[in-house]
């Protein structure tokens, strides 16, 4: 391609995280027949991209004119459409920062538990430090993300002012989530599908996986042969746990019997959801399972590749996987010839960037293949045509590991468990005003009195559950006994989503909360698409103008206007994220919880006071 | 005869119903193709921002959008292929709804008082009215700095827009971003679609999206080749000639009194055809029709803006 | 495959079409000295050395029939002379291939395959191949491997030279080539030129006139006296160009007919100022693929300046001859009275209804010619016509030898933003534009003691400008470019070589050999 590059040359450091980056996939760049490297096969370098911004991030803490030049050159991908991926992302810079950068989130659960004061302190100390949306880590909020130049990332959570300043490096930090009951207090228990081995066995170690029964469902597939094992899956009726609830047997025989060549596997694991943390902890503590499942899928769908697109502020399980992976190819359970069983499947871990959309299975294709996370247009839907136009299985973490029970437990076996269309088990982020937060496994059909009492109650006096996260809804006290499962929520107008139990006691500010979920999504539309792109910043201004009691006309015209927002973001949107933008925020006005008092004193305030 | 004539692939008809009347279209047609094709007048005048008949589908304005029986949500009519059985329907409250908010919540936010007669009309039509979100904000210097994921939280006593001072960095072209719907047909014309530059893409994310060279540098620093395919695409303004741009300032544009002659470009051996646009005996744009197949709308900086030599007269004084 | 083409800058249009290809999935390969941006664009790039085309192809046919790749049904059926052919190529290995062009012999043997196996293949060329002392030789070796392979007559397989003017092909088909009559026609054609006497009262010689170079031989021997110059500028755009402003300089009366007062019209005793036909008359041109299109007014001309038609009219008049003032469509009709194969059916109604027809269209219900050459895969004889034949060509290096005194070739490049000798296209302000300078690879400047920036005495065998020098990753050791754009910075073809094809009259423009000098002493090192 005929590129036009500024003069701006990358430094030693840039040069070589770029290079090392990228040799691993194409070998050591030919300086003797540089010429040789061209046309299509240049060109088709451009999924490397986002490991190569990176490669640069990590080394130097920005993404420079010239390190930009030499991914630009080494890829065959003009400098500006590499910009334009790396403005994308909220991770990466394109402006000269700080080597140490704190990432402090600032959602629903963590500005509660008071990261506020957080930024306050490290403000005083001059620390460079940043906002962010839900980190994943709810259970232990508050909690940051440290972005460090030349050292790996870390996460802290719980995070106080003091430790955050006194934070040495990751290994340190790590040791922090030894304790597995924090984040699982089931582990250990028995009875456990997914969680089964959470808290159990040693993450580290491919022979204790295998010591717990890590494997032997791989083995079984092999033995049932791929159709068997989808028609396994089909028949324990098992659905993504993803949000959207799409029969995976269906999905699975889909892209097996495609005729286009390759099939590509995905495994969604870019968990962003504010509210959710259930898939962290499960790649955390059980990441060799993951493997296992992704073998299996791949093996069933026919695919020899298999990307696990990870949530850029997940260092700690992105650490675990990474290892997970490098043992298994050590060990034969990935590679050309998988357990001897003469069939191939690699793996390629890659790493958002700070992107909620992302998580959307069209934006992460072109996430992976290099572009800025736009969704697609569907149809065509990627199992038809997917990544690099190919047919595609994309699954969530916790649909995949349901398939190593299915796998153990049979698929009829499986389709007992749960309640009506509901099968299996179901994993939920429980966290806010609950005595003991964390990710519970419950059967589908208890009903979320149940789920918050196992949980240790709630602390305080129950007010509302956010159910399903940002892009979920509200429920009411008067309807904890409602059934967890798709049909029961979708009775009360609600959603699972992606599991999350966001607990608000009486002391919520819930206009405060509507107003942080309306900011979220401002900041995370990609863009693209009028309704959302506009629609969520007017859905916020109107909120701001109501909960601080100053809305233009009436109190009624401002709720239409949200209505009509509502109305073209639900019906006009390209992808989910605008469809779902307003969700929360209608669920709120329907239930009588914007309600709001004009008060001309606190103008400008981000909350209001909440009607008795 | 033994002459070879090139026939296009002989395609099925498709046959769907738009607005409850039957038609039947080629397979492969978009819906807006079958409603340009098919439809009554009224179908045929869906309106369109991102779309353009010499691109690949954008399909990021939504203002096309149309009820799919068995949809849940409504559907781009730009980019949905046509399938047999298909019920369209075109005229509905909901449909209406979408289309006035896209419009609205464009309105609102860009200044889009030189996006044509179409827009206008479109705008008039569906009732359209972006007052109602609050006066416009200030011009806001900073828009190509902005951070993925950060805003700042705005009280809701303005609307916030892509307001903005004009980019001229060059002798050609002005890029007027408070005229910016992105709808990234410039992106797809300077890319993929025609030119295969890539001098400018969305850059940002959310409404900070903007379109921009690597780092914001000015266009002659950047890959930019001046074919002025960009400006050839875009539907409002924002892209436009310094000729047009002066002359706009200077109250001296007078489209009423031009005149558009198709002829063909005196360089290379190509012969694509340009319109030369003529107010008052000057050439003051030039463009190439979009259904002419050696060009297919889209030109070089020779052919967009080589004529200058016809009219650069010795001083009459 | 572009072969001695820099489509993506000097046909911006045509190399849309291609990267739409490109996108698709299509294969491009560019042979070119330099790595232009069309080669960036390639597959594979054969940087090979200004001058050696013929080997490279030669080797390309070699290989192709060492490996069993020709297409011996098409051979047999359609061409003559395939044993002569392989006669001549069989030295022309991959291992002598590489030594003459200095491409790796595993290149052109990729190439090669990728050429004769593709399902279509299309070979285009421009004046890398023509500007050449023996330039009509590149062509046929270029035929020569269409016709070995059968990319030719199909759809999507073919050849095909990309005109560099908007017109170069009307102009031909118009009669403005010696040898022809408009339509095509061969002067020596009797039945053609009888029905042109006749329509035009006149007798018409059977002997071919002079081509431009051989008006300038003309001019020197003193033969040709008076020249009428119509759109043309001479003065700039000959090779050794010193040389032909002084035969331009010393004729008995030299007249200019030109939109611009050019370098030739500052030699000139009377200078006609014309319109720019393509918006300020009517008219037609024909572009590369052989498609006549309508030219149209859109603005008055300046001044006094009239249409050429009008100017040759009214100097015919002053002749004796009462010609009149035929329109456009008037002129174009007579034509298509006489063309009949070519333009016959080309009616201006039909031009405007179609948006222009590809010749030949004999009848008005034709739909015009989008492929030629389709009667070679005729299986009956009658049909398939007159067989093509192979001409074996042999490698011949240029005429200005490289030498120890003159060790760099020189080539002469177009850019994107800018238009032969530079008339038209500095009437506009290319942001793009910059200083001409000598374009050099950094090793060879460095050898020199050069800097980049650095002003230089370029010295041919035939003069010697001075110009700043400016590296350029997209030459090879051993070559650097000018333009033929800015002559008032640098006067490139005062150094360019004369030397001519003498089947198609062109100078060997891309082939000078040079001298790179500094022109401060080398300041001591240290």
């Amino acid at each position: 391609m005929d590129l036009r590059l500024s003069s701006a040359e990358p430094t030693a450091a840039e040069r070589n995280a770029v290079d090392n980056a990228v040799s691993r996939m194409l070998g050591a760049p030919s300086d003797s027949q540089p010429f040789l490297d061209a046309g299509h096969n240049a060109r088709g370098r451009r999924h490397l991209l986002l490991p190569a911004l990176h490669a640069v991030s990590d080394a130097v803490g920005w993404i420079s004119p010239g390190a930009l030049n030499h991914i630009a050159r080494r890829l065959s991908v003009p400098a500006a459409e590499v910009y334009g991926v790396a403005t994308f992302y909220a991770l990466f810079s394109t402006e000269p920062r700080a080597p140490r950068v704190v990432h402090v989130c600032d959602d629903i659960v963590c500005s509660a538990a008071g990261s506020e004061a957080i930024a306050t302190a490290l403000a005083a100390e001059d620390v460079c430090w940043l906002s962010s949306p839900c980190l994943g880590l709810c259970e232990r909020a508050p909690a940051v993300l440290h972005q460090r130049a030349g050292e790996p990332d870390f996460s802290q959570a719980p995070a106080s002012a003091a430790a955050v300043l006194a934070a040495t490096d990751a290994s340190r930090a790590d040791q922090v989530f030894a304790d597995p009951r924090v984040s699982a207090p089931q582990a250990g228990q028995a009875g456990l599908r997914l969680l089964r081995r959470v808290g159990v066995v040693d993450p580290t170690s491919l022979d204790d996986y295998r010591a717990h029964g890590g494997y032997s469902a791989l083995r079984r597939a092999i033995q049932l042969g791929p159709s068997r094992v989808i028609e396994e899956v089909r028949d324990s009726g098992l659905t993504g746990r993803g949000g959207a609830a799409f029969p995976t047997g269906v999905k699975w025989d889909g892209v097996a019997t495609a005729p286009q060549r390759p099939h590509y596997l995905i495994c969604n694991a870019d968990e962003s959801e504010p509210g959710t943390f259930k898939d962290r902890v499960l790649m955390e503590l059980d990441p060799f399972g993951l493997i296992e499942a992704m073998t299996i899928a791949g093996y069933a769908t026919g695919c020899e590749l298999g990307y696990l697109y990870i949530r850029g502020e997940y260092p700690l399980a992105t650490r675990r996987l990474q290892a997970a992976i490098e043992a298994a190819y050590r060990r034969g359970y990935l590679g050309p010839d998988v357990m001897g069983e003469g069939f191939a499947f690699d793996i390629e871990l890659r790493r958002g960037a700070g992107a909620y959309i992302c998580g959307e299975e069209t934006a992460l294709l072109n996430s992976i293949e290099g572009y800025r996370g736009e969704p697609r247009n569907k149809p065509p839907f990627p199992s038809v045509s997917g990544l690099f136009g190919k047919p595609t299985v994309i699954n969530n973490v916790e649909t995949l590991y349901n398939v190593l029970e299915i796998l153990q437990i049979g698929g009829p076996g499986f389709a007992e468990i749960g309640a009506g269309r509901s099968t299996g088990t179901k994993l939920f982020c429980v966290s806010g005003a609950i005595a003991v937060p964390g990710v519970y496994e419950v059967a589908f059909g208890a009903t979320l009195r149940e789920l918050l009492e196992l949980a240790g109650g709630v602390t305080g006096q129950l007010r509302a559950v956010l159910l399903g996260g940002a892009a979920g809804g509200f429920v009411l006290p008067s309807q904890l006994d409602t059934p967890l499962t798709l049909e029961g929520t979708r009775d009360i107008g609600a959603t699972l989503g992606s599991g999350v139990v966001l607990v608000l006691d009486t002391a919520a500010d819930i206009p405060a909360v509507l107003r942080r979920i309306a900011a979220f999504f401002r900041d995370e539309s990609c863009g693209q698409c009028v309704p959302c792109r506009v629609g969520t910043v007017r859905q916020e201004e109107a909120l701001a103008r109501l909960t601080r009691g100053a809305p233009r006309g009436s109190w009624e015209t401002e709720l239409a206007l949200l209505s009509d927002l509502a109305r073209v973001m639900q019906d006009a949107s390209i992808c989910g994220l605008g469809h779902t933008a307003p969700a929360a925020v209608q669920s709120a006005i329907a239930l009588g919880l914007l309600a709001v008092t004009p008060d001309p004193s606190r103008n400008g305030s981000t909350s209001g006071k909440v009607r008795p | 005869m033994t002459t070879p004539v090139m026939l296009g692939a002989i395609r099925r008809l498709m046959t769907i119903t738009l607005d409850g009347r039957e038609v039947r279209v080629p397979e492969g047609y978009t819906i807006l193709e079958a409603l340009h094709a098919a439809g009554d007048a009224t179908q045929a005048d869906t309106p369109t921002l991102c779309w353009a008949p010499n691109l690949n589908p954008v399909n990021a304005c939504r203002v096309c959008v149309v009820e799919l029986e068995g949809s849940r949500v409504l559907v781009p009519s730009c980019a949905r292929k046509v399938e047999n059985g298909m019920q369209v329907r075109t005229n509905t409250e909901r449909v209406r709804h979408s289309r006035r908010m896209v419009l609205e919540l464009l309105a609102s936010s860009v200044d889009l008082s030189q996006a044509g007669d179409d827009v206008q009309r479109w705008m008039a039509s569906y009732g359209v009215d972006p007052q109602r979100y609050g006066p416009p904000a200030n011009v806001a210097g900073d828009r190509d700095r902005r951070h993925a994921g950060h805003h700042h939280h705005p009280d809701g006593s303005t609307a916030e827009t892509v307001a903005q001072p004009i980019k001229i960095d060059n002798e050609l072209y002005v890029r007027d971003y408070s005229r910016c719907i992105m709808c990234y047909k410039c992106v797809k014309a300077c890319g993929t679609d025609a030119q295969f530059t890539f001098a400018i893409t969305a850059a940002g994310r959310g409404f900070d999206t903007r379109i921009a060279t690597e780092y914001n540098v000015e266009l002659p620093d950047s890959a930019c080749v001046y074919c002025g395919n960009c400006i050839g695409v875009c539907p409002t303004g924002a892209l436009k000639s310094v000729r047009e741009h002066e002359l706009r300032e200077s109250g001296q544009w007078d489209p009423a009194a031009e005149t558009i002659t198709t002829t063909i470009c005196s360089f290379c051996g190509v012969g694509c055809n340009l319109e030369l646009h003529v107010q008052h005996a000057q050439i003051v744009n030039v463009t190439s029709p979009s259904d002419h197949s050696v060009t297919h709308g889209h030109l070089c900086i020779k052919g967009r803006f080589g004529f200058q030599h016809v009219q650069n007269l010795p001083d009459q004084a | 495959m572009l072969w001695g083409s820099n489509a993506r800058e000097t046909h911006p249009i045509f190399f849309h079409h291609v990267l739409q290809g490109l996108k698709r999935g299509a294969r491009l390969y560019s042979v070119d000295p330099r790595r232009t941006s069309t080669a960036q664009w390639a597959d594979g790039w054969l940087g090979l050395d200004v001058g050696t085309d013929i080997a490279l192809a030669n080797a390309i046919g070699r290989e192709i029939i060492a490996a069993g790749l020709e297409n011996r049904t098409f051979i047999d059926r359609a061409t003559t002379g395939f044993a002569a052919y392989r006669h001549t190529v069989e030295p022309y290995t991959l291992q002598r291939a590489e030594e003459i062009t200095k491409v790796p012999a595993a290149l052109i043997k990729q190439l090669a395959h990728a050429y004769a196996r593709a399902d279509r293949a299309q070979l285009c060329w421009t004046l890398g191949i023509t500007e050449h002392h023996n330039a009509a030789d590149y062509v046929y070796a270029l035929i020569n491997l269409a016709l070995l392979t059968g990319h030719v007559g199909r759809y999507g397989s073919g050849l095909c030279p990309l005109r560099g003017q908007n017109n170069v092909q009307g102009g031909g088909d118009m009669g403005a080539i010696p040898a022809k009559l408009p339509g095509g026609y061969d002067l020596g054609d009797d039945d053609a030129r009888a029905r042109f006497e006749q329509a035009w009262s006149a007798a018409i010689s059977a002997q071919p006139g002079m081509h431009l170079s051989q008006m300038f031989e003309a001019m020197e021997r003193g033969e040709l006296r008076a020249l009428y110059c119509i759109g043309e500028n001479p003065a700039e755009s000959e090779a050794n160009a010193g040389h032909a402003r002084h035969l331009l300089g010393s004729l008995d009366i030299l007249v200019v007919q030109d939109i611009f007062r050019t370098a030739t019209a500052e030699l000139a005793d009377v200078v006609l100022p014309a319109a720019a036909d393509w918006c300020e008359y009517e008219g037609t041109v024909t572009n590369s693929e052989r498609r006549v299109q309508r030219v149209r007014k859109a603005i008055d001309p300046p001044g006094q300046a009239w249409p050429d038609s009008h100017i040759l009219c009214a100097l015919a008049e002053r002749l004796g001859h009462a010609w009149g003032r035929p329109s456009a469509e008037q002129v174009w009709d007579e034509l298509r009275s006489l063309s009949l194969k070519w333009h016959h059916g080309m009616s201006y109604p039909r031009l405007e209804a179609l948006g222009g027809l590809q010749w030949p269209c004999p009848s008005e219900d034709h739909p015009g010619t989008p492929l030629m050459h389709a009667r070679l895969w005729e299986t009956d004889p009658e049909l398939r016509g007159p067989a093509a034949p192979f001409v074996p060509v042999e490698h011949v290096p240029p005429v200005d030898e490289l030498t120890d005194e003159f060790p760099i070739r020189l080539t002469t490049v177009r850019l994107l933003d800018a238009y032969n000798s530079g008339v038209q296209t500095g009437g506009y302000m290319s942001p793009m534009r910059r200083r001409e300078a000598l374009r050099m690879d950094a090793t060879d400047a460095a050898k020199l003691g050069i800097r980049d920036g650095e002003r230089v005495r370029v010295t041919s065998r035939r003069g010697s400008v001075e110009a700043p020098v400016a590296f350029d990753p997209s030459l090879r050791p051993g070559l650097a470019s000018f333009t033929p754009h800015f002559s008032e910075e640098v006067d490139t073809n005062l150094i360019t070589n004369d030397a001519w094809d003498p089947k198609s009259g062109t100078s060997e423009f891309k082939a000078t050999a040079i001298r790179i000098d500094k022109l401060t002493p080398a300041v001591a090192s240290g």
